[in-house]
């Protein structure tokens, strides 16, 4: 195969985010604290430039190239934009916490940078070993992010911890691969999913390797009984890290998902599904019971997700076209609003503050009625209360796995996500029925507070107007 | 009838545009916020008018209607119209939520713009409920409703608020997200997500009693009927005036036409089995609750009580339909009841609005909601006496007002089902007058109370005009109900032959 820019076309995004990458890290090399926003400055760009390759390279056609092991198809296109627009958001939202903090370094860009072509490495995975090659270039990066502030004991142990944790799933899912592999000698993922149709595989070491595989993915969704991390992990990193690491990676998870378990090992459907079902009610059932026990606001956000995970894995147990899409409408909706809530969250902190308790929200509402407004919103979306899109990503969620008859699971779930309601409540009253403890005057940089309200008002946008997301979706799956 | 232009969408938007403005208005010049509240909210009401009396009274099918795709999908579409049954609760929130912006007009003074932007947000959203003949835009809209009532309880509302409110929410959201399911469950199996189309869908009986359990849930907490009404007295003993008032005169009116538009004709055969729980229900509300009423301390929680068993007379007169047809020898009545549940609803609206005004006058005063706080007030405030004593009669069903005419058809009609169900349902004649006139007589009348209630200044022209303006509608719908009951007589009789043929 000769290699040229028509040909590399596909792949052209991912190789200048590389370049642009690197050209940041070197720049940065030069610069004082004080021209420090030059890093800021050209990772932004670096992402919307990316963005517009990704919106170049787009089309309705699935095109294979660097032998079989790299995929662009509209799934991947959805994702890689959506996954580009949240990191923007992410990347804006870190600035003026990190520099409170007194950590603007070039290098929390230059990680972020790396873990984002990482993951849109996973995205547009179509061996085993890109999926793998993806996954911990995504994996070093958020290490490394969340040991960030390196004065933070909370911080460097939440590092440990997601060090050893994160390896072990990774040798859980690279073990799970090599029994595929041994089972089908293929590493190309239709390879494999033709392999297993033709019924040359055998079914028990197969079934074997995907128990393994399952718990890969679960533990980087972090759902029940995988979960450990998640909360420690979401506490002690910096808040701009968590920010970054609980919306962002949420999209590639799913598309480590589709990629594994629906394009290679579709055809073993009905094994993972099951599997799936019983990670999907724990994690909701978990999630959301312990979140109400939470007093701090990134415990309980961590829980929340936990919670949501097992929404998103509803999707993916329907088994069809139509669930797969709803699954994703969830993961980026969700990835969205979870940057929103983080970022309210660092908006409280200020020097020498680092808000993360719920009593921090106290009287927001008399401090900042717009800020509250935004939360509020947030947290209506996330509880699932329409008019906010965090209530049609239920919905479609739901609606999958009704069109299956499985309408008990839909049951379970609506039940945990009442249970759900109340700590999002908690949360909101605190904002707007509680008298501020703390009255200090909270400033924040123009760009943040306009990215901010752009994030809030998109919960109310998409939830009006939720067609057009939709729209891709599902035609991400040609349904 | 179609119109030139689209009236439901005006009605649901403009004071949603309206509640947008005053929130952006802030709090700097609160009383620009609260003209620019009142002019939305009168704008919205006279918007809403074309829809009386353009309203054709001859047809049972839906008319402004407007529709577009919204989530193409899905299958959902921005469908709204009303008919007979929706259109004078459609009024009824227009009107009513002028009235409520100007009660809290100096009473509110702690962040009056969003006080005010939540009511009018409350009222388009509200609007949308009655008109949605989509599944999917019904229940955003329903669920929609929570987010501001929650707000203002716990906002404006008093000590115990927090506990009220997030009790109200967590009670009504359960209720509903079970309807949730039901409805993704009949967009599967018709593969439409229109309300209309879901009348007309074959369901077996299984399926219908699943999912009348599931609209049951949500219905009922609205209503609220016993015994899942505990939620209503702690939030509306908690809630501002204002707040009180929207919740009994409008939002539990919107459980009672959710029986009428999706329970009844989507499960008839299900309500038909199950009639006997609801009547049940229905008669405990009129007379257990009636009693608990009675021994009320709180003049709020008493009026909140009372609501509870005035609604039992809705449900009672909805669900008593089957029972009459079932009779061989009796023909007519199964419309009454019906008719009567509606007419009751509407009097409820005005009268229990009335009264939850009536009392926040008091407490505007005193800030005491304790019967025993008071006494003597007529003495001092004659005027508010006399406001206070007609909507007290009117509650207590006195012929001449309209919480006569329900109560009256409702009871007529369970006549026809059983002499029983008249019987106890008739107990309310007396034991509603008890509990409402024995108030009355300690707050009104007696010597004056204390020396607070004689310092007490009588109404003035803003309370003046809220309360006459809902005692000239109360005595209208009383005398002369023929207009009501004429624009809903061709939805009600369609909608009891609909249940009347079984879908199994």
């Amino acid at each position: 195969m000769e290699y040229n820019l028509t040909t590399l076309q596909p792949v052209l995004p991912e190789m200048f985010l590389l370049a642009a990458a690197c050209v940041v890290l070197v720049v940065d090399l030069f610069l004082t604290e004080r021209t420090r926003l030059v890093t800021y400055g050209l990772s932004l760009l670096t992402l919307v430039a990316t963005l517009g390759l990704v919106q170049y390279a787009a089309g309705p056609v699935k095109e294979v190239i660097l032998d079989g092991s790299f995929v662009r198809d509209p799934m991947a296109d959805v994702l890689k934009s959506a996954l580009l627009l949240v990191s923007l958001f992410a990347f804006v939202y870190a600035k003026d916490y990190l520099r409170a903090l007194g950590i603007l370094r070039g290098e929390y860009y230059v990680l972020g940078l790396f873990a984002i072509l990482g993951m849109m490495v996973m995205i547009s995975a179509n061996s085993f070993l890109t999926v793998y090659l993806g996954l911990e270039l995504l994996a070093l990066c958020l290490y490394a992010l969340v040991a960030f502030h390196r004065d933070s004991k909370t911080g460097a142990e939440a590092a440990m911890k997601y060090f050893v944790l994160g390896a072990l799933a990774s040798g859980m899912l690279l073990y799970g691969i090599s029994m595929v592999y041994g089972a089908t000698g293929q590493l190309v993922l239709p390879e494999v999913a033709s392999m297993i149709a033709a019924g040359n595989a055998d079914s028990t070491v197969l079934v074997f390797g995907l128990v393994f595989i399952v718990i890969g993915v679960s533990f980087k969704f972090g759902a029940v009984p995988f979960h450990m991390w998640v909360p420690d992990v979401y506490h002690g990193a910096p808040t701009a890290v968590t920010l970054f690491l609980g919306s962002a990676p949420k999209i590639a998870a799913f598309a480590l998902a589709i990629r594994l378990l629906v394009d290679g090992l579709g055809e073993l459907l009905v094994q993972w599904q099951d599997m799936l079902v019983i990670l999907a009610v724990l994690s909701m059932a978990l999630g959301n019971v312990v979140a109400i026990a939470q007093t701090n606001l990134k415990r309980m956000l961590a829980y929340s997700t936990i919670s949501h995970v097992g929404f998103i894995f509803l999707g993916l147990i329907a088994g069809t076209d139509k669930g797969f899409s709803a699954a994703m409408f969830y993961a980026i909706v969700y990835a969205l609003t979870a940057a929103g809530g983080f970022v309210v969250v660092t908006m409280l902190s200020r020097n020498g503050f680092d808000a993360e308790n719920i009593h921090d929200l106290k009287g927001l509402n008399d401090r900042s009625p717009w800020l509250a407004f935004m939360m509020m919103l947030i947290l209506f979306s996330m509880a699932g209360v329409p008019p906010t899109v965090g209530f049609f990503a239920k919905l479609f969620v739901l609606d999958a796995v009704v069109s299956v008859d499985m309408v008990w699971l839909a049951g379970v779930a609506v039940f945990f996500s009442i249970i759900g309601a109340f700590y999002y409540l908690r949360a909101i009253k605190a904002m707007y029925f509680d008298k501020p403890i703390d009255n200090t005057v909270l400033v924040s940089a123009i760009d943040t507070r306009l990215m901010m309200s752009v994030n809030g008002l998109a919960m109310l946008g998409f939830g009006l107007f939720p067609a057009a997301l939709l729209g891709a979706c599902r035609a991400a799956f040609g349904a | 009838m179609t119109a030139d232009w689209p009236i439901i969408s005006a009605t649901i938007w403009l004071p949603i545009l309206g509640g947008a403005l005053v929130l952006g208005s802030g709090d700097k010049a609160p009383n620009v916020s609260r003209w620019i509240a009142l002019l939305f909210a009168v704008l919205t009401f006279l918007v809403s008018i074309p829809l009386y009396t353009g309203f054709d009274a001859g047809t049972a099918a839906m008319q402004f209607v407007e529709k577009t795709p919204w989530i193409p999908a899905f299958d959902v579409h921005y469908h709204l119209g009303v008919d007979g049954i929706s259109m004078p609760l459609i009024l009824l929130t227009t009107f009513i939520s002028i009235l409520v912006v100007v009660a809290g007009w100096e009473v509110i003074q702690y962040k009056p713009s969003q006080y005010m932007a939540a009511f009018l947000i409350m009222e388009g959203v509200m609007v949308g409920v009655f008109s949605a003949l989509d599944a999917m835009l019904f229940y955003v809209f329903w669920e929609a409703m929570l987010i501001p009532m929650f707000i203002i309880i716990g906002v404006w509302g008093g000590p115990n608020r927090v506990y009220a409110t997030i009790k109200f929410f967590l009670y009504t959201f359960l209720g509903s997200v079970f309807m949730l399911v039901a409805l993704i469950y009949m967009y599967f199996k018709s593969g439409s997500m229109e309300i209309l189309a879901f009348h007309d869908l074959k369901l077996d009986l299984t399926e219908q009693v699943l999912i009348f359990i599931a609209f049951l849930l949500a219905f009922a907490v609205k209503v609220p009927m016993w015994p899942v009404h505990t939620w209503l007295p702690d939030a509306h003993v908690e809630a501002p005036t204002g707040g009180s008032v929207i919740l009994a005169a409008i939002m539990l009116k919107i459980g009672g036409y959710g029986f009428l538009r999706f329970s009844l004709p989507i499960t008839p055969d299900a309500s038909n089995e199950l009639d006997w729980m609801i009547i049940g229900m229905s008669l405990i509300a009129v007379v257990y609750i009636g009693f608990v009423a009675l021994v009320q301390q709180d003049m709020k929680k008493l009026i909140a009580y009372s609501s509870i068993a005035h609604m039992g007379f809705v449900t009672l007169g909805f669900f008593i339909v089957f029972m009459i047809t079932a009779r061989s020898d009796v023909t007519s009545g199964a419309v009454l009841g019906m008719q009567g549940g509606m007419v009751q609803m509407v009097s409820h609206g005005f009268i229990s609005a009335a009264m939850f005004l009536c009392v926040g006058v008091l407490y505007d005063r005193l800030h005491s909601r304790d019967i025993k706080d008071y006494g003597g007030v007529v003495n001092v405030m004659p005027w508010f006496a006399a406001f206070m004593v007609f909507f007290a009669m009117a509650n207590a069903g006195l012929p001449g007002t309209s919480g006569f005419v329900g109560e009256f058809m409702v009871i007529l009609a369970s006549f026809r089902a059983d002499f029983w169900f008249a019987f106890l349902a008739a107990t309310t004649l007396i034991v509603g007058a008890a509990y409402t006139l024995w108030m009355v007589k300690r707050v009104v009348y007696g010597e004056i109370g204390s020396e607070k209630v004689a310092k007490l200044q009588d109404i003035n022209g803003r309370e003046a005009v809220v309360l006459t303006s809902l005692a000239i509608a109360v005595l209208i719908l009383g005398i002369w109900p023929a207009p009501l009951i004429e624009v809903m007589d061709a939805s009600i009789d369609n909608l009891v032959r609909h249940i009347a043929v079984t879908k199994l």
